[in-house]
């Protein structure tokens, strides 16, 4: 089954973390290919958000080893600076700049890290507005847009910086279901552009759809992974499938 | 949970907005302007109230007219130095550059995680705001020459009103600091600017907004307690309008002209505050009349 692999983008060995004596990760370990679609799915407070922040070094870890790209993530500035460049991160309550229009939110980045010149940054920023359907609206502060257009703004922002990897970390859970769909729609469209990502997501049809790889987390471990397929269907531990049947049947019973 | 909460409002502000585009264009800009006029037109039924006031306490204008440049400071004084209501604007100009410096180190050592720099700043800010303005100019200026430290009347004033009012703007600053979400450091540091930038570009845009309006109420403040230098042999405004008061029995009158000079003054500072808050504003969803009401202007 395994082609010639090419080494993997991000790699995770033995991460773990603790806040005071509270341990919220454990020996952490996975590798996440280029173009890989991974999903991580388990209920709040089981750690996926803080893996998730390791990845960037948002948040420090104690032990264990982070690679991106060939870089390892200490708390070196230098080193976080390579990483951070490399991993674009979406966030759930967006955390656009309020004070900077659309565009400019987008091309701040750009200019300061990646040294392009505002004429450069702008072109760049207005052709990925226009890929989240939204270069209309670019001289719009974020106070004048809706959730959905936030949070498009921000996945613009993030891609301006054409990074190798994406981090979504609950992308759509500050939104009504009309605007998750716009969201999960553009979240798609870049799928389908072969970035590598990474998701936390509720969305579990939306997880079964996108994702090549699903990993189900508990109390800070990973419990189990596999394709969705596997996932869904044939889950192997007694806390996935009961995580399972709470998120389906909670998702069934908001449809009705 | 508390993002939840917020949501709809947003919705809502977005679908108002979406309205009033598609149907009733002009309508806002036309309820501002009314709210304006009917601003400008009761300011003006005061300030004649006011002034009918002053007419009817049958006052000496010859003799304000007499002593009015003196009161402003376009006259030096006899022995060479500016007075006055200058005088009053230069003390005041310094402390506040000096009060800022000396209250944004004092706020970033509030929120230092080294125990000594907190302690300093922590000891400080209690020590000067909790003692009265007036002692603290009368010992910078007193007892500092008892430990070999002589300093003139002007500088001690300077330091006194500099330490006093940084250590009230140290808190406004951290507050300011404090407030911006936590959420906006995090996105700075995930498109990887460097520490500065993100300070710069992104913190302290968002913080000046909150600081400036509380900001501006001390300065405003800080206007009338400079007159604590008069203490020191200086004649700013307050003490010439006093001591003319006293020579001529032009009580009325002499009071009364230093307080306009100070409102002035003061409506000048509460102009800049405007500006620069609207300014540091842009971006934020203006609430009530009141606040979209200047914008246009």
């Amino acid at each position: 089954m395994e082609r010639t692999s090419p080494p993997p983008l991000v790699s995770l060995t033995q991460l773990n973390k603790w806040y005071g004596n509270r341990q919220v990760l454990r020996n952490i370990s996975l590798d996440v290919r280029p173009h890989e679609r991974l999903i991580i799915c388990g209920a709040s407070g089981s750690g996926k958000s803080t893996l998730l922040r390791c990845i960037n070094g948002l948040e420090p870890h104690q032990s264990g080893r982070v690679m991106v790209d060939g870089t390892e993530l200490t708390r070196a500035p230098k080193a976080l600076q390579i990483v951070r460049r490399e991993v674009g991160m979406v966030f759930q309550s967006f955390n656009l700049f309020p004070h900077l229009t659309a565009i400019e939110n987008c091309t701040l980045a750009p200019i300061w890290v990646r040294k392009l010149s505002p004429e450069e940054a702008h072109a760049t920023a207005l052709n990925y507005l226009d890929r989240v359907h939204l270069s209309a609206r670019a001289h719009q502060y974020p106070s004048e847009l809706s959730g959905g257009e936030q949070q498009r703004v921000a996945i613009a922002r993030a891609l301006c910086m054409t990074p190798k990897v994406m981090l979504f970390d609950e992308p759509t859970s500050a939104l009504d279901p009309v605007m998750i769909k716009e969201v999960l729609d553009i979240i798609s469209e870049l799928a389908r552009t072969g970035m590598t990502m990474i998701c936390v997501t509720h969305e579990m049809g939306f997880a079964r759809r996108l994702a090549d790889r699903v990993l189900f987390m508990d109390r800070g471990e990973i419990i189990e992974e596999g394709t969705p397929d596997e996932f869904f269907q044939n889950p192997q531990s007694e806390l996935l499938k009961t995580f399972l049947s709470r998120v389906l049947h909670g998702a069934s019973a908001a449809a009705v | 949970m508390a993002l939840d909460v917020r949501i709809p409002a947003r919705e809502d502000a977005a679908s108002r907005l979406d309205e009033g585009a598609q149907t009733q264009g002009a309508v806002p800009g036309q309820t501002r302007d009314y709210f304006r006029q009917k601003v400008w037109l009761t300011w003006a039924v005061l300030c004649a109230l006011l002034g009918a006031a002053f007419y009817a306490l049958h006052l000496d204008f010859g003799y304000v007219g007499q002593k009015l440049p003196f009161l402003l400071g376009i006259r030096l004084s006899p022995d060479g130095f500016i007075q006055g209501a200058v005088l009053t604007v230069f003390v005041t100009g310094c402390s506040m550059i000096f009060a800022l410096m000396v209250a944004f180190l004092t706020a970033l050592g509030r929120l230092s995680r080294n125990p000594v720099a907190f302690a300093i700043a922590t000891f400080y800010a209690s020590l000067f705001r909790g003692t009265p303005l007036m002692v603290q100019v009368l010992i910078i200026y007193l007892a500092l020459p008892q430990v070999g430290v002589v300093l003139g009347g002007l500088t001690s004033g300077l330091i006194a009103l500099s330490l006093n009012y940084g250590a009230y703007l140290a808190e406004t600053i951290r507050s300011g600091l404090m407030a911006v979400p936590a959420g906006q450091r995090e996105a700075a540091m995930a498109l990887g600017l460097p520490r500065w930038v993100a300070a710069w570009k992104i913190i302290a845009p968002q913080a000046l907004r909150l600081i400036i309006p509380p900001a501006g109420a001390l300065f405003v403040s800080m206007l009338k307690d400079s007159s604590l230098v008069s203490l020191m042999g200086l004649w700013e405004l307050n003490f010439l309008a006093q001591s003319y008061a006293r020579s001529s029995f032009h009580y009325m009158e002499m009071l009364l002209a230093a307080a306009l000079i100070y409102w002035g003054l003061s409506i000048v500072f509460e102009v800049v505050q405007l500006r620069l808050e609207r300014r540091f504003g842009k971006g934020v969803a203006a609430r009530g009349a009141h606040a979209t009401g200047p914008r246009k202007a």
